[in-house]
């Protein structure tokens, strides 16, 4: 198969996020970026087809801090082939960012053969204009399905497992080429020792490619972002271990639960 | 008066799903402060019952037709499209729920109109201004449709359904609009996988998320629940991560549940997850965070290692309970 992977970097939120004085954007200084939790489902989602139909995977990333990390990490991981997207992309939204998409992979020609598959997150934490996966799929001219977590291919044909809520699922069906929107993989995201990712950083390349950025980078004005008022905040229980245990074991009871 | 304002009313297996009402109590306020009719359509087959859920809408429009039942983003929106010219929409209201997402953002680029996601707010002073949460809660950001047109998807748990709910019977009309054959097909529902344990009927919930560290981890969990007589579920990145049954699952995808006690260990309360526990009795959070967004909605809190307070935790009670 032919499965392109598209990657994407969102803020690491375990650090504390902060808001620009003067813009609407994150605060860049004290940022630490991973790849969304969703992507790393849809590589592993990838790697599961190759190792299955044969075939290969190609990573796709837009340029962003900490991006190199991760394509020699799924380099290591098993991907065949990783390219970055070359640009300033920070206050790119989704809509943009499947029209770059789909010109790279409309460039790449072979991302439309008949055995293609592009998988990305299903939704990043940051996807203001929603899913990149709808916007890419109607800019390539073929079928999308989001929120998948399982995906069996039978020749140019393959039958996707979509979640819709209360453990509650359904099977559709759709042809190749396609793009699917990964919830989550058929299995956890495999693990890979830092030494096969220095080995990959020293044997392996990342392509670097040019696109054309759109001429609007959003299609609506995002006049500011900000942190939220601390709602009706929980009563914090302070002390050692030991302490905080005693005050809880009192609020149990209060409550009448033990 | 004002361009239309339509909610695409969201239904699963013969049910109006809640946030259909969200949005129809979100869209009856907007509706008032715009002096524009609020609309609602319905795609699918068996209809009639479902509209007459519909009476906060000022006309509820059907489109019967079984291959809608489920129907792809781009088939769902080539609809909208078609009723969003025929009865002068500029508003469409889509729920941010795992059955309609995709087909707000497919019907922005066909009508080319804007799209937000995560709205949990929308206030009218001449234009729309969304509010939108984003990184799991940890921010917020305003988005202005000047001219008040756009597809808002609606953020579950933002918008109170009563607000949406009628016992008036609304006026129904039965749209005969070409329905496009889909590549997309819906082929069977996979029923929730039966866990050894059913936790939407415990009393007690010990929750495990990222925080906890390693699949080791969650045995600790499982003795705090035994001794509090209650059985241990998770948020999605423990389930990922293959260390508990996707029928533990608390969230958006998963179970939503309603316990005595939801105690959590190791989780931060993005939104997603505290969509499904939301509706707990008293809730106790330990996070080593302290700006997660889980204690502004707990009642109680702990800023620390729950690794090292569970066995302290686990003791006492046991000790409690045997002295008891």
């Amino acid at each position: 198969m032919n499965l392109f992977v598209l990657l994407k970097m969102v803020p690491d939120t375990v650090e504390e996020l902060n808001v620009a004085p003067d813009s609407p954007a994150l605060d860049a200084e004290f940022l630490r970026f991973k790849l969304s939790d969703p992507g790393e489902q849809a590589l592993e989602q990838a790697l599961l087809l190759k190792e299955k139909h044969g075939g290969t995977v190609t990573v796709v990333a837009l340029d962003a801090p900490e991006v190199d990390e991760v394509l020699f990490t799924a380099l290591a991981k098993g991907a065949t082939r990783a390219v970055k997207i070359g640009g300033d992309w920070n206050r790119l939204q989704s809509f943009a960012a499947g029209q770059i998409l789909a010109a790279f992979l409309k460039a790449a020609g072979s991302a439309l053969s008949a055995d293609a598959l592009v998988l990305l997150r299903s939704q990043a934490i940051d996807d203001l204009e929603g899913e990149i996966g709808p916007y890419l799929a109607e800019e390539l001219g073929v079928p999308y399905a989001g929120v998948v977590t399982g995906v069996t291919v039978t020749g140019n044909s393959m039958s996707i497992i979509k979640e819709f809520a209360g453990g509650l699922r359904g099977e559709f069906t759709l042809p190749l080429p396609a793009v699917l929107g990964i919830q989550s993989a058929e299995k956890p995201p495999r693990y890979v020792p830092i030494a096969k990712v220095r080995a990959a950083l020293k044997s392996a390349k990342i392509e670097t490619v040019d696109v054309a950025p759109p001429a609007r980078l959003a299609r609506f004005a995002l006049e500011r972002m900000y942190k939220p008022e601390a709602g009706g905040r929980a009563q914090m229980l302070e002390g050692s271990p030991e302490a905080v245990a005693d005050k809880l074991v009192e609020v149990l009871v209060q409550q009448g639960l033990i | 008066m004002s361009d239309a304002i339509l909610v695409l009313a969201e239904h699963l297996r013969g049910e109006i799903s809640e946030i259909t009402y969200a949005m129809l109590g979100a869209g009856r306020n907007l509706a008032k402060a715009l002096n524009a009719p609020l609309y609602a359509v319905l795609l699918g087959s068996d209809l009639a019952p479902l509209a007459a859920r519909l009476g906060a809408a000022d006309k509820v429009f059907l489109v019967e037709n079984p291959q809608l039942n489920l129907a792809s983003a781009g088939t769902a929106a080539a609809l909208l499209k078609e009723l969003m010219a025929q009865q002068q929409v500029g508003l469409v209201l889509v729920g941010g729920t795992n059955v309609s997402m995709g087909i707000g953002s497919v019907l922005s680029v066909r009508t080319g109109l804007p799209f937000v996601n995560f709205c949990k707010k929308i206030s009218w002073d001449g234009a729309l201004t969304c509010t939108s949460q984003l990184f799991g809660g940890k921010i917020l950001a305003d988005v202005k449709l000047t001219d008040g047109r756009g597809v808002i998807s609606i953020y579950p748990g933002s918008f109170p359904a009563e607000a949406g709910k009628s016992e008036a019977a609304p006026t129904t009309v039965k749209l005969e609009l070409p329905v496009a054959a889909s590549t997309v097909l819906f082929k069977r529902y996979i029923e929730p996988e039966a866990g050894d344990i059913d936790i939407t009927k415990q009393n007690v919930l010990v929750a495990v998320g990222r925080g906890i560290q390693s699949q080791a981890n969650v045995a600790l969990a499982e003795e705090l629940a035994q001794a509090l007589g209650g059985a241990v579920c998770a948020s999605r990145p423990v389930i990922d991560q293959g260390w508990l049954p996707l029928s533990r699952q608390v969230g958006k995808s998963g179970m939503t549940v309603k316990p005595r006690l939801y105690l959590a260990l190791g989780i931060s309360g993005a939104p997603e997850h505290w969509e499904g526990m939301q509706g707990s009795q008293l809730i106790i959070a330990v996070n080593t965070d302290p700006k997660a967004p889980i204690f502004d909605g707990a009642h109680y809190g702990v800023c620390g290692d729950a690794l090292e307070l569970v066995p302290a935790l686990a003791e006492k009670i046991k000790a409690k309970k045997g002295a008891a």
